[in-house]
């Protein structure tokens, strides 16, 4: 459950919007369930007023949209961020993506987002209705007489359970109190699979990743894939947009994929709650965070605006390729 | 029927301004290292994008070497320290995803290096030989 409830977003928005400071809203809009809220860009009151929804499943990270959406709309732009997103739209400042005058943020506290998935494995399918109790989602199935409770800890997804910040970084406004930089555990997976041999762990990722679809939602996605162009659009480079036909192009894919936003990746978490197929994608990107953290310093991307990203950076006593492997037991 | 002994097949991207002259230089000094090695020759290392490394494999490359100046040295300044950073980042990702890590190697090899380049030729293909053929980063459409 969300801790600052619709009403009091609506009531912001609906301010912003009728004293003309922003032309239009950012926001959530119903779609066909209670779960599958869809991103929307409101310009009217009343539309906003009977259609604006939040609730525990508006996951998705809304600094990616501001690059489309500056450009196609005049005026302001009034956006919700979750303190994870802060991160994503502070890199995208640093890279000169948007300009910051032309949005509004409201920092938006965040409880940790649900996961549908999680929510179906236990009341099953057919979901019906979700309604969203203190405690609890009051969950109506097609199949069920009774609404089936689930508790927010059971449906969280697994990025909000290795939340690694409850602070905005950027916001002009902030609904609620101020959050802190947690200390989490997000490394800790990378970890164990870091502890298994490379058969172990070639197979746990042949494993994964030949689920993939390249169906590039976790590309859309990122906030840090921003190219106009991107390599895996091209159609000369044998890589575009299809399906994989063997492993080499899913591993390749996903390698790149991951390797292109090393360094600017602020681990929120949106490729693997997009991935259709639950790829564990975020194990990729974190990998590089870790490595990056234990060779270069730590570096968090997105705490702040005009960070100088580690690869765009050096220092002359760097360590040697072929010392990555020398450390301690690895 | 006989096995036929395997014969690796090594990438090697050469930097145009030392490693590649190293090689030269290796040849003029009728240095001897095994023909198995291909060089790629690019105008810095740090032309090397990840995705080329990620090619070589695909295109059968049984390890794939990457040769540039000596960090310091750079023809354009400090093209090899972002190699570095680089290559360290990527080669950690592959090991990650369980690629055998004797398959890569960075080494740096100036103009004047021809007995140091013989030598990592060598040494690296000696390696590679004993692991045997790159399965993992395989493309069975490449396979002749």
């Amino acid at each position: 459950m969300q801790k600052i409830n619709r009403e009091v977003l609506l009531e912001k928005a609906v301010a912003l919007l009728e004293s003309n400071t922003v032309s239009c809203v950012l926001g959530w809009r119903a779609g066909e369930f209670d779960y599958d809220v869809t991103p929307f860009v409101f310009t009217d009151a009343a539309d906003l007023k009977a259609n604006f929804v939040w609730n525990d499943f508006c996951g998705a990270n809304f600094s990616k949209y501001l690059v489309a959406k500056t450009r196609k709309h005049e005026g302001k732009i009034l956006v919700f961020l979750k303190p994870c997103d802060t991160y994503s739209f502070n890199q995208l400042l640093t890279e000169h993506r948007f300009d910051r005058e032309r949005v509004y943020v409201v920092g938006v506290p965040c409880e940790g987002m649900a996961d549908i998935n999680r929510v179906k494995s236990i009341a099953g399918d057919g979901i019906s209705k979700i309604e969203f109790e203190a405690d609890a989602m009051a969950v109506s199935t097609l199949y069920e007489d009774a609404p089936i409770r689930v508790s927010y800890a059971d449906a969280l997804s697994e990025r909000c359970k290795n939340c690694k910040s409850k602070k905005h970084v950027a916001y002009d406004e902030l609904l609620g109190d101020a959050g802190d930089v947690i200390d989490s555990n997000r490394f800790d997976e990378v970890e164990a699979l870091e502890k298994m041999t490379p058969d172990e762990r070639f197979a746990f990722w042949q494993k994964e990743l030949s689920r993939c679809i390249r169906c590039n939602a976790c590309r859309d996605a990122c906030p840090a894939c921003t190219c106009e162009k991107c390599v895996f659009d091209n159609p000369a480079s044998s890589l575009e947009n299809k399906a994989p036909a063997n492993s080499f192009e899913e591993k390749m894919f996903h390698i790149i994929r991951a390797f292109h936003v090393a360094g600017r990746c602020t681990d929120c978490g949106e490729c693997s709650r997009v991935c259709p197929q639950n790829i564990p994608l975020h194990l990729l990107n974190r990998k590089f965070i870790k490595d990056i953290n234990e060779f270069y310093g730590e570096y968090q991307a997105g705490a702040e605006v005009g960070s100088r990203a580690p690869l765009i950076d050096y220092t002359l006593g760097d360590l040697e390729p072929g010392e990555v492997f020398d450390r301690g037991d690895r | 029927m006989q096995m036929k002994e395997h014969k690796p097949l090594i990438v090697a991207f050469c930097c145009n301004w030392c490693s590649y002259a190293g090689a030269d230089l290796a040849g003029n000094n009728r240095l001897n290292y095994p023909a198995d090695v291909k060089i790629i020759r690019v105008p810095c290392s740090c032309r090397v994008n990840p995705m080329f490394v990620l090619r070589a494999f695909q295109r059968g490359a049984d390890g794939v070497i990457l040769c540039g100046c000596h960090p310091g040295d750079c023809h354009y300044t400090s093209g090899n320290y972002y190699t570095r950073r680089r290559m360290a980042l990527l080669f950690s990702m592959l090991d990650y995803l369980g690629i055998e890590r004797e398959r890569t190697r960075v080494e740096w090899v100036s103009a004047a290096e021809g007995a140091k380049f013989a030598a990592t030729m060598n040494d690296f293909v000696e390696t590679v030989t004993a692991l045997g053929e790159n399965k993992r980063l395989e493309d069975l459409r490449c396979k002749k």
